[in-house]
């Protein structure tokens, strides 16, 4: 597998009146042509403004800075806003997580999808339009011929978020971004979009960085994991290991917030994890989880490093072994299948 | 489009006919016309014949649908003071006043636009700074004062300018430049706030993702939808601009039809002052109405209510 995407130590920094936000603390990450990442976390953690950073479309006043950031073989960080509006929406494309405010009111879909691909490749009129009445096709859209002429504001959620996909694809895309595609949307149409998602990947052989906060949609469409925390990652590797062998105390308990079918009895309480995410103003050392880790003890306060416990599976924990011996035999959530969308 | 054009224009007809009854009220708020027309030395025969003559003994109903069906057609019966048809006086007044909203608000809106683009671009600027300054120095700044300085800077410490008449376009700059000023800095703070507002939604980011260059997110995605608020403004400005148009000719003497509504208040011209309310306001309310349509044109989601 060549890989299409690779960071790092990518930090993002927000200057604020009480201090400077260190949103996203050093994180490193690949992704391969035909592979599907999944960055995961709670609500804050840093994972709008990481896929952000890589469009370099961060809030003005956000800083980023990377050791690297090398993507088809270019270094992005050596490219200008004008080399890097080369690559914005043509071989780096990306989806929001808000589908019904992230297509321009004034303009038709048509006119939305074609500029794109206008200014990108050197197509006529007529052929932009034929690629955007194709890709309406390809993300389910019936009649798309006729949908090129409306207006956002008369089409659903749904069918705004399948116009979002289409309109990323339009110049065939070595990267696609989706960032928390389908949290605006309702559980039936979810399901549609995520498998729509892995459908065209296959078909387009792009690589996939897909950010939730739902390790249901991990399950189902993630080829490796990245579990972040605070602006960091805690745990990386292969979704069937995360899901088989959650080492980091934080992964293990976020796996006992989702219910497994067949385990979890009617009625029987769902894990939560206790305590509340850290400031990310101002420096920290050590692990940031320690002040809720039930594991935590005095060498989780020293500066930590990421360490891999089987190769491709990486913790950010300085008892990882400890804990997984601790807890080995009481995974709770290793039933899961991995990679095939349900 | 057509539902939502025929409903304005319904609201636009019911508020028109509200506007003309409370004009033609106006005529007996300083008490009987027909006495105050007759002067202070007329005699009970001489109102008699002037009510018989204007058709004040009729009842008001009457009378104001008979004004009305002759205001409709362009009617609006003789002015007192002119001896002549009212409507011949406005026809030749009229073009001084709609040369002056025009230019005024053409200069306004060349002023203020630009600078609401960059006070929003470069926020807290220098630039920005100094577009609130002027935006305040106006607001706060009394329009016949500011004539007046423009009078004392430029046509006599500097004679460039002709202080009054209305001859040539050298007589319009500087009721244009008042008049105009006036509006800008309502036009540039909301095309500032309005513009701050899109470039940071979604949509604008959409765009940016895209690869799009600045200048076709600012100007094709972003200034579309920050404009629509300022069309609006526009046509509500221009109605106050006519208004201003009364205080701004008559200290430059420009022979506007504001300049005749002063002259007719003040020689109880009624038939005159009752046909220039009336025209300013129904020009207000057709621009009203087409900067509805305008703004449902660059809105698609205002069409369908
Ligand atoms: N423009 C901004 N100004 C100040 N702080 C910001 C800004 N954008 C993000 N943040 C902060 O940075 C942190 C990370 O934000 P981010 O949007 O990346 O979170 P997220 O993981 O995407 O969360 P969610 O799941 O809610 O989308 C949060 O604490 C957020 O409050
Ligand atoms: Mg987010």
């Amino acid at each position: 597998m060549t890989t299409t995407l690779s960071v790092e130590n990518l930090r993002v920094s927000i200057p604020l009146s009480a201090g400077v936000l260190h949103a996203v603390r050093g994180i490193s990450f690949e992704v391969a042509r035909g592979e599907t990442l999944c960055l995961v976390g709670e609500s804050g953690c840093g994972k709008s403004l990481t896929s952000l950073a890589l469009m370099n479309l961060l809030p003005s006043r956000a800083k980023r800075e990377a050791d690297r950031i090398s993507f088809d073989g270019a270094d992005l960080l050596k490219l200008g806003e004008r080399g890097m509006a080369k690559v914005r929406g043509n071989t780096m494309a990306m989806i929001f997580q808000e589908p019904m405010t992230s297509l321009n009111p004034a303009y038709t879909i048509g006119n939305q999808l074609e500029e794109g691909i206008r200014l990108h490749k050197n197509v006529s009129a007529k052929e932009a339009r034929e690629r955007a009445i194709y890709l309406l096709e390809k993300v389910g859209i019936t009649a798309a011929a006729s949908r090129l002429g409306q207006y956002p504001h008369q089409l659903s959620g749904g069918l705004r978020q399948r116009v979002m996909i289409a309109m990323a694809l339009m110049c065939g895309p070595d990267l696609l971004i989706c960032d928390e595609p389908t949290t605006a949307l309702d559980v039936t149409i979810q399901a549609q979009i995520l498998h729509l998602i892995k459908d065209l990947q296959r078909e387009f052989d792009m690589a996939v960085i897909l950010i939730t906060h739902d390790l249901g949609v991990v399950a189902r469409v993630a080829d490796r994991v990245a579990v972040m925390y605070a602006g960091e990652i805690i745990e990386s590797g292969v979704v069937g290991e995360i899901f088989s062998r959650p080492t980091h105390p934080y992964t293990q308990g976020l796996m006992n917030c989702i219910p497994v079918p067949g385990k979890t009895r009617q009625g029987e309480r769902l894990g939560t994890i206790p305590g509340i995410v850290p400031s990310m103003i101002g420096e920290m050392t050590g692990c940031a989880f320690a002040n809720r880790c039930a594991y935590a003890q005095d060498i989780c306060l020293q500066p930590l490093t990421t360490h891999d416990i089987v190769p491709g599976h990486a913790v950010r924990c300085a008892r990882a072994e400890e804990v997984l011996a601790l807890t080995a035999g009481s995974n709770q959530a290793g039933t899961i299948q991995s990679g095939s969308p349900a | 489009m057509l539902v939502y054009t025929a409903k304005r224009l319904l609201l636009a007809i019911l508020v028109s006919l509200t506007v003309s009854a409370l004009v033609f009220s106006l005529l007996y708020l300083s008490g009987d016309p027909a006495t105050a027309l007759a002067g202070e030395r007329a005699n009970e025969a001489d109102i008699q014949a002037i009510k018989a003559a204007y058709g004040f003994d009729q009842p008001v109903y009457v009378q104001y649908f008979k004004w009305l069906g002759g205001a409709v057609q362009g009617e609006f019966g003789q002015s007192v003071y002119f001896r002549m048809p009212v409507i011949d006086l406005i026809v030749e007044r009229l073009p001084v006043t709609m040369m002056l909203g025009v230019s005024a608000m053409i200069f306004a809106l060349v002023l203020a636009i630009p600078l609401g683009v960059l006070a929003a671009m470069y926020q807290n600027s220098l630039i920005d700074r100094a577009a609130l300054l002027l935006a305040v120095v106006g607001q706060a700044m009394p329009s016949f004062w500011f004539a007046l300085m423009l009078i004392v800077v430029f046509a006599y410490w500097v004679p460039i300018l002709p202080a009054s008449g209305s001859d040539s376009w050298e007589h319009f700059v500087l009721p244009t430049i008042v008049l105009g000023y006036y509006a800008t800095p309502a036009f540039m703070r909301l095309t500032r706030t309005g513009l701050l507002d899109v470039l940071s939604s979604d949509y604008v980011r959409t765009a940016r993702a895209k690869g799009l260059s600045p200048a076709m997110v600012l100007f094709k995605h972003a200034l579309r939808n920050a404009i629509i608020p300022v069309v609006s403004l526009a046509a509500v400005q221009f109605g106050f601009m006519l208004t201003g148009s009364i205080i701004i000719e008559t200290v430059f003497a420009l022979h506007g039809a504001g300049f005749l509504a002063w002259e007719s208040i003040s020689r109880s011209d009624f038939p005159t002052v009752q046909a220039v309310l009336l025209l300013f306001s129904w020009f207000y309310i057709i621009l009203t109405f087409l900067a509805d349509l305008l703004n449902a044109w660059l809105n698609p989601r205002i069409r369908v209510a």
